[in-house]
């Protein structure tokens, strides 16, 4: 177990910049995950975190002490790659075994860790086995093997279930939050996915371009995103989006009409953008924002809505159990009271604070 | 086998596709084949016009009464008759011949243009006994395992740490020497021979089998084969065994060499063959005849004035059979290697 400090991380390619500054404290046995677009930088500074990189500037430290300048190995760490990066000529278990040897750790102490290790992800039984013989689940659990037999201060997971089917990614991500739970290990894991950063995270920190956009707890990302690029990032199906401008008694969408909303701290006739996530829109018969069903996806426990509005926007709206609306429907979509966030149109698109 | 030469008949491509590999197939086959059976004839047999396929000579036989065997002839008997006779000795035109079955009878008297030889299947193993025995070929042959051996084992280890420096780290001018390297194989030994062997000299490894092993020991060809291959190995196994506490050589030892054993076999064999059948360099190097090598101790047996053909033949055999076994057990990485790497 150990804690973890970034201290304004910079790290530059030639004269191209990839990371802009990142500050950042892990607490112990916390699972963070660093979640973002493709190109974002989450692999870069997890591998910069694994001492695999180096930053251009400022300080990483583990305990309390800085490691800039230690290698890979001396900083404690384990990974799993997203490739696994199993060693294919070994057996299971001298890829398990490997790391330690090459501690020189005695024979007893390294089987006992790989016995408990196989016990704990059930691998008991491929330990002969090589890599190539095994199914991806299978390579995924020996790779977490790999990493938990070294009893590392902190675990870093490279997109580990991106190579998995959807069935294997929803086990594997309940089966990581309870080795978290059993193992109270420090965890960073870096993903695209907002789903598995939702489900597994204590806390999730979204990058993008380099640049740490907001960190916290899952659902304090869900409910109070700091800009309209969180916004839209966390949650699925995402965030609608309207252009809106503020009126006296809320905002009135572009080409529509003017639509009630509590207070916000922003001076009227500003352009902003009116964010509704799927599920905070309810139909009702007069009000609110007009439009004509395109499709409705039937889920059984809940059903998608696709509305074209009559300013010609799209929006989704999520209703809970089954509904009898068809396609060329026409309704009337309006805002759940208290659910509605605004964003200013001005560069960083920040969220507009509720008054 | 009938149905299958014949069916598909008339689609002349399929004929001449088969004919033009049979031809081939004979081509290749008929002089090593034409070889291992010269290699067992005598070297009067060697001689002969027009020559014969087999290893034939004139049969012989022990008679008693006489110290040595005596060769058989076919001669006419007065009964107008033919019978096979033990020849004793011959005067002038006349052969004096006795019937190996009654040794006591009087020698009877036979024209040479009357006798005709009896030849039979023989095989002339003193060919490769006597080699082995007078000449200390069996000194060639274990110089030339040293050397062969040795070479190989020193070309592989510090190709593939060139290969890996190469192809896993990044560093300033890395392609620069890449290219250096493999532009070496643009310069003909010839070129470099002069200079090599004074290096040698200097460094008195002249007429050691060090001085053999060495200088080619770094081939650009391997490093450019190691290389290649070696560029496939996924960098995340690097990480990953760099986050496993591995040195970077017990990376290279561990992870990059097993993992390269397909490449590491094809410049196995290319290494073998190279060393094994290498002449120009050990002859400039080697002078004294206790550490020739096999091809150096062939060469030998070509005098100025005469060749001992059969020695020759039989000992050209006993080179090709290393050769010939590791390419039997190394072949499918052969073309594997070769179909990877461009290379022959």
């Amino acid at each position: 177990m150990a804690r973890l400090a970034l201290r304004g991380i910079v790290r530059d390619y030639g004269t191209l910049r990839v990371i802009h500054g990142i500050d950042l404290d892990v607490a112990e046995g916390e699972f963070v995950v660093f979640v973002g677009p493709s190109g974002c930088g989450k692999s870069t500074l997890l591998r910069m975190i694994a001492g695999l990189d180096k930053p251009t500037g400022g300080d990483i430290e583990i305990d309390g002490i800085r490691v800039n300048d230690r290698s890979a190995a001396e900083r404690g760490l384990a990974m799993v790659f997203q490739s696994y990066a199993l060693y294919p000529h070994m057996t299971v278990r001298q890829n398990l075994a490997f790391g330690l040897e090459n501690q020189r750790m005695p024979r007893a102490e390294i089987d006992r860790r790989i016995a408990d290790a196989a016990r704990m992800l059930q691998i008991e039984h491929l330990l002969a086995r090589k890599p190539g013989q095994l199914s991806g689940g299978q390579r995924q659990r020996v790779a977490i093997g790999r990493t938990v037999t070294r009893e590392p201060g902190i675990f870093l997971f490279d997109e580990p279930l991106s190579n998995l089917d959807a069935e294997l990614r929803v086990q594997m991500r309940v089966e990581l939050s309870q080795l978290h739970k059993r193992l109270r290990a420090t965890m960073i894991y870096v993903t695209h996915d907002q789903t598995e950063a939702m489900t597994m995270a204590d806390r999730i920190v979204v990058l993008r371009a380099g640049r740490l956009e907001q960190a916290g707890s899952p659902l304090a990302l869900y409910n109070h995103p700091a800009n309209r690029f969180v916004a839209g990032f966390i949650g699925s199906p995402r965030m609608n989006f309207l252009p809106a401008t503020v009126s006296p008694n809320g905002v009135r969408v572009d080409g529509l009409d003017e639509l009630a909303l509590e207070r916000f701290a922003v001076a009227q006739g500003a352009a902003v953008s009116l964010g509704v996530r799927p599920e905070h829109f309810e139909f009702v018969d007069a009000g609110g924002l007009p439009g004509t069903v395109d499709l409705v996806e039937h889920m059984g426990g809940e059903s998608y809505v696709y509305v074209t509005l009559a300013n010609g926007e799209r929006i989704t709206v999520r209703r809970p159990g089954q509904t009898g609306l068809v396609g060329g429907s026409n309704v009337r979509a309006a805002v759940l009271q208290g659910q509605a966030h605004l964003f200013h149109t001005s560069e960083g698109e920040a969220a507009v604070a509720r008054l | 086998m009938i149905r299958f030469l014949t069916r598909r008949r008339g689609n002349w491509t399929d004929w001449l596709s088969w004919g033009w590999m049979i031809f081939g197939t004979l081509a290749m086959f008929v002089p090593v084949l034409w070889l291992v059976l010269s290699s067992f004839k005598t070297q009067s047999a060697l001689q002969e016009f027009p020559p014969s396929l087999w290893p034939t000579g004139q049969k012989q036989i022990v008679v008693t009464g006489y110290d040595k065997p005596l060769p058989v002839f076919t001669v006419p008997l007065p009964d107008g008759g033919t019978a096979e006779r033990a020849m004793v000795r011959r005067i002038g035109i006349e052969l004096q011949v006795i019937d190996p079955a009654v040794p006591d009878a009087p020698l009877r008297r036979v024209k040479l243009a009357e006798a005709v030889p009896v030849r039979e299947l023989h095989f002339a193993i003193e060919n490769y006994l006597e080699p082995l025995e007078k000449f200390s070929f069996g000194r060639y042959l274990s110089n030339s395992l040293i050397v062969t051996i040795t070479a190989t084992a020193i070309t592989l280890l510090i190709n593939a740490m060139c290969a890996f420096a190469l192809s896993k780290y990044e560093f300033r001018g890395r392609n620069g020497i890449f290219i250096f390297i493999v532009s070496t194989l643009m310069i003909p030994i010839t070129v470099i021979l002069v200079p090599a062997f004074l290096v040698v000299t200097q460094l008195n490894l002249g007429n050691s089998l060090w001085g053999v092993i060495l200088p080619p020991a770094a081939t650009p060809t391997g490093v450019f084969l190691l290389r290649q291959y070696m560029l496939t190995i996924p960098d995340e196994l690097m990480d990953a065994a760099r986050m496993d506490h591995a040195s970077e050589w017990r990376l290279f030892w561990r992870i990059v060499l097993p993992l390269a054993a397909p490449a590491l076999a094809v410049l196995t064999i290319f290494s073998i063959v190279w060393r094994w059948n290498d002449f120009l360099w050990p002859l400039i190097v080697l002078n004294r005849e206790d550490v020739f090598t096999l091809q150096l101790g062939l060469a030998s047996f070509q005098g100025e004035l005469q060749t001992q053909w059969h020695y020759l033949l039989a000992m050209t055999v006993v080179t090709l059979v290393p050769v010939s076994v590791v390419f039997a057990f190394l072949q499918k990485y052969i073309t594997t290697g070769i179909a990877s790497s461009g290379m022959k």
